[in-house]
C-alpha cells in the first residue's frame, strides 16, 4: 500500500512538474529547449487547461490576503443586507436568501473580474500575445481559467455560507440533494461559459474593460435577485434577467434549500434545470465561435498588444 | 535629500502654498481625465447613473417586499438617504487610496510624482476630487429619484441647508483624510490592496448606521460605530434634509444638532491628524524600503 502511495505520489509530482513546465513555456521560450517533451491534440489541450487552472487554484491560496478580501468583502455585503432585513422585520428565511446570494456573488465577481476582463489584464501585462502565438488552443486557456476560478471560488463561497449561516443561524431544509447538485453544476457551467464568451468580447476592449466590469456589479445584483427572490420583480424583468444563469440557478437552489422556497419560486425547478441546460449549450458554443471570430478581429486590428491607458 | 529638505524648509510660504495648490489642481484634472475619458460623455453619464441607482434599487426592492410597498415608514428615508450619501464614503476613500496603486502599479508614474515639484499628500487628495465629482452626480441622481418616484419626504423649503452644507463640507474633508490614511498604508503593501479602500468602506457601511440604526447591531459592536465620524455625519445630513423624521431613531436622539456637529468636527480633526502622521510614517518607510517604484504585477 505504502509502495503504491509512494509511486502514485511520484507520478503526481512528475505530472505537476510537467504541467508547470508547460505553463512556463508560455512565458519563457528558452524553456522549450530544456524541456523538449512535445504533446499535441487532446493531451496538449488538457495540459493547457491544467496549466492555466493551476495558478488559479494554487496561486490564489498562496496569497492569503486575497482569501481574506474574497471572503470578507462579500460577507460585509451579506451582513449589511441581513441587518437591513432585521431592521425592517423580515421573516427569517430572507436572512438565508441573503447568505446564499452573498455566497453566489463570489462566483459572479470571479466571472466578471477573473474571466470576462481577464484577457484585458493579460493584454496589459503582455501575456496575451504570448498566449496567441503559443501552439495551443485559446479555448483551453479559457477553460483552464474557468475551472481553476470555479474551484478556487467554491472554497470562498463555502466559507461565506458557513460563516453567514453560523452568524445568523440560518435553517436549511434540502428537499432533493440530487436536484440541488444538478442545479449548481449546471448554473456554474452556464455562468463560466458566459464568462468565456464575454472574455472574447473583452479582447477588443482597452481601459473601458475595467469600467464595464465595474458597471456589471450592482445592476446585476439587482436584476438577478442576489438578495431577494426574483419573483418579486415584474415577470418580464425576471424573465429577461434569466439570461444570466445565476438568476435561475439561485431561484432553483432557494426552492430546494429553504422550507418556504417553493412559494417564492419564479418557475418550477424542473423548468429551471431545463433552461440552465440550454444556457450551458448556448454559452459554451457561443464562446467557441465568438472567440475564434474575436481573435481574428483583434489580430487584424492590431489590438493584441495595444495598451490604451 | 538633505539639501532638498533644506530647500523646502527655506521656501517662502507663498511658494509652498502655490506648490500645494498646483499639486491639488493638476491632480484633480488628472484624476478627472482618468475617471472620465475612457468613454464619450453620454456613455459616461449613463455609467454614472445606472450604478448608484441600481445599488439604491436593491434596498428599495428589499424594503418594498417586506413593507409591502409602504414607503411612508420613517425607516425608509433613513435607509435611502444613508445609502445615497454613503456613496461619498466609498468614492472618497477608494478614490484617494486607489491613486497610490494606480500610479505605482498601472501607470508606473508614482516614482516620477515623487521627484516632481509637488506635494504628494496634496496630490493624492487631489486625485480623490474626481471621485467626489462623480460621487456628487450619483448622490444627486439617487436623492432626486427618491423624491420623484418614492415620495422621499424631502422638502427643499424646510430643509436646513446651512447645516447640510456645513456637515457635507466637514464630512467630505474627513472622508478624504480617511482615504489618505488608507492610501498611506497602501504605500507599504502590494497591488491587491486596491481592495483595501473597498474593504474599509464595506466595513464602515455596517458600523456607521448608513442603512440601519446602530441599535440593530449587537451591543458589543455598537461602540465601533460611535467612534466613527461617518456615523455623526450621516445623522447630520439626514437631520438637515428630513428633520424630525431622522430624529425619530433612538441611537443619537439624545444629541442636539450642535452637539453632533461638535463631535463630527472633533473626530474629523482626530482622524485628520492620524492620517497625516500615518502618511509621514508610511512615506518614510516606503522610501527606506524602496517601495515607491515597486510593481507587484498581479
Amino acid at each position: 500500500m505504502l509502495t503504491w502511495l509512494g509511486a502514485a505520489w511520484k507520478r503526481w509530482k512528475r505530472w505537476v512538474q510537467v504541467s508547470s513546465d508547460q505553463l512556463s513555456v508560455i512565458g519563457d521560450r528558452s524553456a522549450v529547449s530544456t524541456h523538449p517533451q512535445k504533446v499535441t491534440g487532446w493531451r496538449l489541450f488538457l495540459k493547457t487547461v491544467f496549466a492555466r487552472a493551476y495558478p488559479r487554484v494554487i496561486g490564489q491560496q498562496r496569497e492569503k490576503s486575497w482569501m481574506f478580501f474574497d471572503i470578507i468583502l462579500p460577507l460585509g455585503g451579506v451582513i449589511a443586507y441581513v441587518l437591513v432585513y432585521k431592521a425592517i422585520g423580515a421573516p427569517a428565511e430572507y436572512v438565508g436568501f441573503v447568505v446564499m446570494g452573498g455566497a453566489m456573488t463570489a462566483f459572479w465577481m470571479n466571472v466578471l473580474w477573473s474571466m470576462s476582463s481577464q484577457l484585458y489584464w493579460e493584454k496589459e501585462q503582455g501575456n496575451l500575445a504570448l498566449y496567441i502565438m503559443s501552439p495551443n488552443s485559446m479555448m483551453a486557456v479559457l477553460l483552464g481559467m474557468a475551472l481553476g476560478g470555479m474551484l478556487a471560488t467554491l472554497l470562498r463561497a463555502v466559507a461565506i455560507v458557513l460563516l453567514g449561516s453560523l452568524m445568523f443561524q440560518v435553517q436549511y431544509a434540502v428537499t432533493s440533494f440530487f436536484q440541488l447538485l444538478a442545479v449548481f453544476v449546471l448554473a456554474m457551467a452556464a455562468l463560466y461559459g458566459m464568462g468565456m464568451m464575454t472574455a472574447s468580447l473583452f479582447l477588443l476592449l482597452g481601459r473601458e474593460a475595467w469600467h464595464l466590469s465595474n458597471l456589471a456589479q450592482e445592476p446585476i445584483y439587482l436584476a438577478t435577485g442576489f438578495y431577494f427572490p426574483i419573483k418579486s420583480l415584474p415577470f418580464w424583468v425576471a424573465l429577461g434577467a434569466s439570461i444570466i444563469p445565476l438568476t435561475l440557478g439561485m431561484d432553483a437552489m432557494r426552492q430546494l434549500v429553504f422550507p418556504s422556497g417553493a412559494k417564492i419560486g419564479f418557475l418550477s425547478v424542473g423548468v429551471e434545470i431545463g433552461v440552465l441546460m440550454a444556457l450551458c449549450v448556448v454559452f459554451l458554443v457561443g464562446a467557441k465561435l465568438l472567440l475564434a471570430h474575436m481573435e481574428k478581429l483583434a489580430i487584424r486590428e492590431g489590438r493584441l498588444t495595444e495598451a490604451r491607458r | 535629500m538633505a539639501e532638498s529638505s533644506f530647500a523646502t524648509r527655506n521656501l517662502q510660504p507663498t511658494t509652498r502654498n502655490s506648490e500645494s495648490w498646483r499639486s491639488f489642481r493638476i491632480a484633480t484634472w488628472l484624476g478627472w481625465q482618468i475617471e472620465s475619458n475612457w468613454a464619450d460623455p453620454f456613455l459616461f453619464a449613463v455609467y454614472s447613473i445606472i450604478k448608484p441607482l441600481s445599488g439604491a434599487a436593491i434596498l428599495v426592492v428589499m424594503y418594498g417586499i417586506i413593507a409591502q410597498g409602504n414607503f411612508s415608514n420613517p425607516l425608509f428615508p433613513y435607509i435611502y438617504l444613508g445609502n445615497a450619501f454613503y456613496i461619498y464614503a466609498g468614492a472618497m476613500m477608494t478614490g484617494v487610496s486607489w491613486a497610490v496603486i494606480d500610479d505605482r502599479e498601472h501607470y508606473k508614474t508614482l516614482k516620477y510624482m515623487y521627484i516632481a515639484p509637488i506635494r504628494i499628500p496634496v496630490y493624492l487628495l487631489g486625485r480623490g476630487v474626481a471621485r467626489f465629482i462623480t460621487g456628487s452626480f450619483s448622490v444627486i441622481i439617487t436623492v432626486l429619484a427618491g423624491v420623484l418616484f418614492l415620495h422621499l419626504p424631502l422638502d427643499v423649503m424646510t430643509a436646513n441647508w446651512p447645516l447640510f452644507f456645513l456637515a457635507l463640507f466637514i464630512g467630505v474633508v474627513m472622508l478624504a483624510m480617511m482615504g489618505l490614511l488608507i492610501g498611506s498604508i497602501s504605500l507599504l503593501l502590494v497591488h491587491h490592496v486596491g481592495f483595501l479602500g473597498d474593504a474599509v468602506a464595506s466595513a464602515l457601511y455596517i458600523f456607521s448606521g448608513a442603512i440601519f440604526p446602530l441599535d440593530v447591531l449587537p451591543a458589543w459592536l455598537r461602540p465601533i460605530g460611535f467612534i466613527m465620524p461617518i456615523t455623526y455625519w450621516l445623522e447630520l445630513v439626514r437631520r438637515s434634509l428630513i428633520g424630525n423624521v431622522a430624529q425619530a431613531f433612538p441611537t443619537l436622539a439624545g444629541f442636539s444638532n450642535m452637539e453632533l456637529l461638535g463631535i463630527l468636527l472633533g473626530l474629523s480633526l482626530l482622524f485628520g491628524v492620524i492620517s497625516i502622521l500615518t502618511f509621514r510614517f508610511c512615506d518614510r518607510r516606503a522610501r527606506e524600503k524602496g517601495l515607491i517604484d515597486r510593481t507587484t504585477n498581479y
